[in-house]
């Protein structure tokens, strides 16, 4: 085909209305006064000042943040130092067990993921006595899970497109090798566990079925509590919550790409 | 070198004891309690041994719950339901990411990092959210409703809801950009030439697409498929939302078991159940990745 035929540009400007008309609707419709979701009764920004009055939304946002916050900082670690031994060392025993057991998280059906775990955690209370009952550290645990296992391949990737000699260059200097990872390896792949981190805490933050399974009373996540409301069908103070959210999200992801954008032309004009 | 390995070892083990407890010992779990049966016990189900100090004296397990899948049509519905939507819900995507990935593989530079943020930026917003979208456009008094009514199209609103058509445009609007960023990944390393070259020698542009484009991508297109058919498969979200009760689904059964019938040892057999039927197309992924890394 062509380089552009206009068929083809069609496709895919419909593919992109797909995405964001119903995104878009529903941020106009934040802004509407009326209660009634179909009535449109002119603009106001009411439905924002409710959302701060709404001390369950508030609360389970804050809880959001907590778990999203730790389990990406778990992730990370772990994630770093899976991704670290799988493209580093050549091999090991158990290093067959790790690769399957680092990437199956990703996979697995999130309805899988969440009652095994709470059988698990339930198993544990029995046998040993911990975890006591569910709650914020049950929910860290199962989101820093999957968090380390995208943290990995995302560190894993950036290592193999990492020139080994540099390593080996600094080994042969007499560098050792807590050092050499700190000063050399770490750097380097500083990109991509920045970018594991921010993956892991959206995932989290967007969770609600793992959430759902290994929540107990009073830690109800933000989607637990969404999702509980948004069963009851459309409501203008949801609305203007996932507008806030779509837009932070938005400014984050589009800041992202310009910061990257500047390093690259810098990166290129240093190499000329 | 055995200073050497013990360092290793300092890496490794932390991660493996992690996931050994938190990912591969509750797949056991699971598988046991599957083997058991409901008790009006805390939590709700009877442990299949019977101990005796830190050995197990006797085993009562069985398959009883696995038979009962097989009895009720509801689960076997529910999983050949699941296959279904997932399978043309995948080519649906199919069908509208390959025309994206297209363009974006073609624009210049500036136009596609614009084009391709545009993919990335809805992947990173919440799919529970953008599901949510979808209820505001097709519910009875949505969008699309009430815009087709105030032009005088219908008179009575259309029956979007709780149909198959939404729980498609559900797969579409969360899994969308899963598609759409290996097609382009494909089709980026195609050489241009050769699409040039086919259309020098007189192929039609349609012939040359079916000729050299799409046989060039079908990694891109394998993956993208898999990306998309195996969480679809287990969707719970999407179903809940969007779908009624002739959307049947494995994924909603599993939680309705849970949730509302407190049975565990079904769920779990549920549960046991999706993942053998996903280990093939997992197992398929996984090689088709390491394909394209190689």
């Amino acid at each position: 085909m062509g380089k552009r035929h206009p068929l083809v540009l069609f496709m895919a400007g419909f593919g992109y209305a797909i995405l964001y008309i119903p995104i878009l609707i529903m941020i106009i419709y934040s802004f509407n006064s009326s209660k009634l979701v179909t009535v449109w009764a002119g603009w106001s920004t009411k439905w924002y000042g409710e959302l701060l009055q709404n001390g369950q939304l508030v609360d389970a946002a804050w809880i959001s943040l907590k778990v999203g916050f730790w389990s990406a900082t778990i992730g990370i670690i772990f994630g770093t130092m899976i991704g670290y031994a799988l493209a580093r060392f050549r091999r090991f025993r158990g290093k067959l067990l790790l690769n399957g057991m680092a990437t199956a998280p990703i996979v697995m059906p999130e309805v899988v993921t969440g009652l095994s775990l709470l059988l698990l955690f339930i198993s544990l209370e029995n046998l040993i006595g911990w975890p006591a009952g569910r709650g914020l550290t049950t929910i860290i645990i199962a989101h820093a899970t999957f968090a380390m296992a995208f943290v990995a391949v995302v560190v894993q990737g950036r290592l193999s497109d990492f020139d080994v000699s540099i390593e080996e260059a600094a080994h042969d200097l007499g560098a050792r090798q807590p050092y050499i990872f700190f000063a050399i390896t770490l750097p380097v792949i500083m990109p991509a566990i920045i970018a594991g981190w921010l993956l892991a805490f959206t995932l989290s933050f967007d969770d609600l079925v793992i959430a759902s399974f290994v929540s107990g009373p009073g830690s109800s996540t933000l989607p637990i509590v969404i999702f509980s409301k948004v069963r009851l069908g459309v409501t203008p103070e949801i609305n203007a919550l996932a507008t806030i959210i779509v837009a932070v999200v938005a400014i984050g992801v589009i800041a992202a790409n310009w910061l990257a954008l500047k390093n690259e032309n810098a990166q290129k004009q240093n190499n000329k | 070198m055995g200073f050497q390995s013990l360092k290793r070892y300092l890496v490794i083990i932390p991660p493996i004891l992690w996931l050994g407890l938190f990912f591969l010992i509750p797949f056991f779990v699971v598988l046991q309690v599957s083997l058991s049966d409901p008790a009006l016990t805390r939590p709700p189900f009877t442990s299949i041994f019977t101990w005796e100090g830190w050995w197990p004296s006797s085993f009562t397990g069985d398959l009883e719950n696995y038979e009962f899948l097989l009895s009720d049509s509801l689960y076997v519905n529910s999983y050949l339901n699941s296959l279904k939507i997932a399978a043309i819900g995948s080519f649906v995507c199919l069908l509208i990411g390959y025309p994206i990935a297209y363009v974006i593989a073609r624009a210049d530079a500036n136009l596609r990092n614009t084009l391709l943020l545009l993919v990335i930026l809805p992947f990173w917003t919440s799919s529970l959210l953008r599901v949510y979208a979808l209820i505001g456009m097709y519910s009875p008094n949505g969008f699309i409703n009430s815009t087709l009514s105030w032009f005088g199209i219908i008179d009575t609103p259309l029956q979007l809801m709780q149909t198959d058509f939404a729980i498609y445009s559900g797969i579409v609007i969360t899994y969308l950009p899963l598609m759409i960023l290996p097609l382009y990944a494909a089709l980026e390393k195609l050489d241009g030439d050769l699409v040039e070259a086919a259309s020098d020698l007189g192929a039609t542009p349609l012939a040359t697409f079916w000729r050299v484009t799409l046989p060039l991508s079908i990694s891109g297109i394998v993956a993208g498929y898999l990306l998309v058919f195996i969480p679809s498969v287990g969707e719970f979200v999407i179903p809940a939302l969007l779908g009624g009760p002739d959307q049947l689904m494995i994924g909603k059964t599993l939680w309705t078991e849970f949730f509302n019938n407190r049975d565990w040892p079904v769920a779990s057999s549920v549960a046991m159940v999706m993942l053998a039927f996903l280990v093939i197309p997992m197992m398929f992924l996984r090689n088709t990745q390491r394909a394209g890394s190689a």
